[in-house]
């Protein structure tokens, strides 16, 4: 007899942490190295590791810019919590900002509201590339939170296969 | 070294380790300065130390080639890991930034 077991991918958190900073640009190199820490001993590769903070870069710089208008008042806060659910990443980052009007178009690659600042409009289109999941909630004059996911550690297991 | 250095009428720019929106500020307002100067023609943006990019970096490249390529200047990229070609690339920067190999070292302009 053959006994067919489903394996069932652990989906309990094993590991979390939040950080609450200002919104002024010199934290986004603080939020980047903040998630780098907690993902280590997952033991990430260069690729994920840089990934990852791609991704995490282009959410804090979103919040600062374009959620608080790039006022870099220090009472203004970004939130930034990480949860480890096996090998997986979830990263959220929110602000209580003035929000997203249509976040479908500013999902859109090239899309910027802000065409002064000279930013290139790709980082909603980073956020999903580096990442295996994202999900923008938000709603004008309260914020805005995303959401995005990535499983670490997976390149070497699928280099190990071959 | 020295980050910034005009040499003829190319300005070779030695990015930072990390280039995020912070960073972006610093070196597009000292590029533009170089720019408004009239010296700079074209600009060789050197990414030798650099490990960590995100879209700014993006940023920096295409505003400066605004500024210069209505005077039929170029925009070079040399030295970039593959982290940082693809970030350019994804953002369809090929068309604009000239993206020199690695084997060629048009990095090293030290004598």
């Amino acid at each position: 007899m053959i006994e067919i077991v489903e394996k069932r991918e652990i989906r309990e958190v094993s590991n979390e942490a939040r950080v609450e900073f200002a919104a002024v640009s010199d934290n986004e190199a603080f939020a980047r190295m903040a998630v780098a820490a907690f993902i280590m001993p997952l033991n990430p590769t260069l690729e994920e590791l840089s990934d990852v903070k791609t991704a995490v870069s282009e959410a804090v710089t979103n919040a600062v810019i374009h959620g608080y208008e790039n006022r870099c008042d220090r009472n203004d806060k970004v939130s930034m919590t990480c949860r480890l659910r096996g090998d997986e990443l979830e990263v959220e980052i929110s602000d209580r900002g003035v929000g997203i009007g249509d976040v479908e178009a500013a999902m859109t690659p090239m899309y910027t509201t802000r065409p002064e600042l000279e930013r290139s409009g790709m980082g909603f289109a980073f956020m999903e590339a580096f990442m295996d999941e994202l999900e923008v909630r938000s709603e004008p004059g309260r914020g805005t939170s995303v959401r995005m996911c990535r499983k670490i550690g997976m390149t070497p297991w699928i280099a190990g296969e071959e | 070294m020295e980050d910034y250095k005009v040499i003829n009428d190319y300005l070779m720019i030695r990015l930072p380790e990390e280039i995020d929106h912070h960073e972006s500020l610093t070196i597009s307002a000292r590029a533009d300065r170089y720019i408004m100067s009239g010296r700079v023609e074209n600009i060789v943006f050197d990414f030798e130390r650099t490990t960590f990019m995100d879209s700014s970096g993006v940023g920096i490249i295409l505003g400066r080639y605004r500024k210069i390529a209505c005077f039929g200047g170029k925009v070079y990229a040399v030295n970039a890991d593959s982290r940082i070609r693809r970030i350019l690339l994804m953002s369809g920067l090929e068309g604009i930034v000239e993206i020199m190999e690695p084997k060629k070292k048009c990095g090293e302009v030290k004598q």
